[in-house]
């Protein structure tokens, strides 16, 4: 396997891992045989079809589900429930609607019963472009402000890992582009080590060192792809044929087919693509 | 440790975000009483009081003209002097009758809760005991009142006890539905953080049930209320249920309906505390 730079130590590690679930329709395989590795502060993204798994194994890798089969392990140690060093951003934010936006930040410290860093925590609004919005609650936010702010929650207690759930799926084309720019800029900042979960290819590539392909249920690894790019990275970089190329072919991947020309109408489409 | 309850389920999200659901405290627009931002509009006052001079005067005027006997229906000017003049005589009924509704109430709406707050966190349990939960909420607690008074005597016992039998299994029944509603994102959510089973419920299942916590607890003190007087008009020789059988007895009817009055009132009380209540701590799901 193709682990980015061999120079860095290896953060976190999925080895095998499957994953079933019981339904009543007997069991269901959701992940099966998936090994991925990230080295420390390096930018992953996941890529697959709906339903193929992805958030399984990311929820796997935050300790909220266990294994079928397989480890995950954070520095060498297997990951066995919520770990202090990680940090979670989940689908469509996920703010309590019934707290404001300054009580949501602090949400993690409460739990974890820690003094909050409120320096920290007012660097990170004010770069987000969140300061003054504390007594906001998430219904009088933009969806894109709204997770902004659920971004400012995972790193305010500073983990090392920041695991992504889609977490742009239900913003619209422009919030994403504005979203995926901010990312890569804290990224570029805090030099996290980022697994990112999406299932638009245009976005993985623009944001990740490696792009790993997930296959339809059940998810298995079809394909890792090297994204070379120097970084920061602009939206100018997707317009280009090479990088156009690139999307198609993970597309192709992703839909089991051989990587040709695409047709004219999955070219309109490949930009944006949705799954 | 791995989350049980998230360990066997396939991640879903509730698109709507898990609170969405229309289960608004009010049941009455109120903006005309309460307006938003404190000014209402002069138009509206206007019409209020209109319609409230149309409503009595015409009642009055009506029930004048016709010479609708006292005994069957006193007009408003007469009950409201029966208000005036028997107030002293009325009110320590009242108070007995608000003793008995805030203790037997604040034992049922306590128990209530904590029953809902406890069974639903185990739907095996939950499925056995819903159909005794249902029949205690159908059940006319009033009919156990003879009952009580033959075990208790005629003093605060029976009616409190009927009083929080009528109010508990309401309050419990709709709580329940609240401590139900669970959003798997956030709980995961918080288990991210690593949050305990106690901070999960209080931290997250806690103020989602809130919203309807608050319905249960309004329900409850209204069923309590007439539970309490009901059950004064059974037995005994106090309170506003007492007054309302010795005045009708008595063929006092202006101080029968300065009575009736007095309980609507405070209907209309209950109602507008929840009301607030449910709009400072539940107005996130409006």
């Amino acid at each position: 396997m193709n682990v980015g730079q061999g120079a860095s130590k290896i953060k976190l590690s999925v080895e095998n891992a499957s994953k079933s679930y019981d339904t009543r329709s007997g069991p269901l395989l959701a992940i099966e045989d998936f090994s991925m590795q990230v080295s420390d502060g390096e930018f992953v993204c996941v890529v697959g079809p709906s339903g193929c798994g992805k958030t399984t194994l990311l929820w796997s890798m935050a300790g909220l589900h266990s294994l079928s089969g397989g480890r995950i392990t954070l520095d060498g140690e297997p990951v066995s429930g919520p770990h202090p060093q990680i940090g979670m951003v989940f689908q469509e934010a996920n703010l309590l609607p019934w707290r404001n936006l300054t009580r949501n930040i602090l949400l993690p410290s409460e739990i974890k019963r820690q003094k909050p860093d409120q320096q920290w925590i007012d660097h990170l609004l004010e770069r987000v472009g969140l300061g003054g919005f504390g007594n906001k609650f998430p219904r009088e936010l933009s969806g894109g402000m709204q997770q902004r702010a659920s971004i400012v929650r995972a790193l305010s207690f500073n983990p090392s890992v920041l695991l992504m759930d889609e977490p742009f799926g239900a913003l619209d084309a422009f919030t994403r582009d504005e979203m995926n720019l901010l990312v890569e800029e804290i990224w570029l900042e805090t030099r996290k080590t980022i697994v990112f979960i999406t299932h638009n290819i245009a976005e993985a590539v623009f944001l990740s060192d490696r792009v790993y392909v997930m296959s339809a249920r059940p998810g298995r690894l079809a394909k890792v792809f090297d994204i070379a790019y120097p970084r920061p990275r602009s939206l100018d970089m997707m317009a280009t044929k090479e990088l156009f190329d690139l999307v198609n072919e993970i597309k192709a991947e992703i839909e089991h087919r051989p990587a040709g020309p695409a047709r004219p109408a999955a070219r309109q489409n490949a930009g944006a693509a949705h799954g | 440790m791995v989350d049980k309850e998230l360990g066997d389920k396939i991640p879903t999200f509730d698109r709507a975000g898990g609170a969405q659901l229309d289960q608004s405290v009010s049941i009455t627009n109120w903006s005309a009483f309460m307006g938003r931002s404190g000014t209402r509009k002069i138009g509206e006052i206007i019409a209020i009081i209109l319609v409230a001079v149309v409503i009595i005067g015409g009642a009055e005027a009506l029930l004048r003209g016709l010479a609708v006997p006292y005994y069957v229906m006193p007009p408003p000017s007469a009950i409201a002097v029966a208000l005036y003049t028997d107030f002293e005589f009325i009110w320590p009924h009242l108070l007995h009758t608000l003793a008995e509704l805030s203790a037997g109430y604040a034992v049922g709406a306590v128990v209530g809760l904590l029953l809902a707050a406890v069974i639903t966190q185990f739907p095996f349990v939950e499925k056995i005991v819903a159909p005794y939960i249902l029949m205690l909420v159908t059940m006319p607690m009033l009919a156990l009142v003879p009952l009580l008074i033959l075990r208790f005597g005629f003093g605060y016992e029976p009616r409190i006890i009927a009083v929080a039998l009528a109010s508990g299994p309401m309050v419990m029944i709709n709580s329940a539905t609240g401590f139900r509603r669970v959003d798997l994102a956030k709980i995961a959510l918080a288990r991210s953080f690593g949050a305990s089973t106690m901070q999960i419920f209080l931290k997250i299942r806690v103020p989602m049930a809130l919203p309807m916590i608050i319905v249960g607890l309004m329900i409850g003190a209204i069923f309590g209320l007439l539970t309490a007087v009901g059950a004064e008009m059974v037995g005994g020789g106090f309170g506003l249920g007492n007054r309302l059988t010795t005045f009708s007895s008595m063929i006092q009817m202006p101080q029968f309906f300065a009575v009736i009055l007095i309980l609507s009132l405070l209907g209309i009380l209950i109602y507008v505390v929840f009301f607030l209540v449910g709009k400072k701590w539940a107005s996130w799901q409006a």
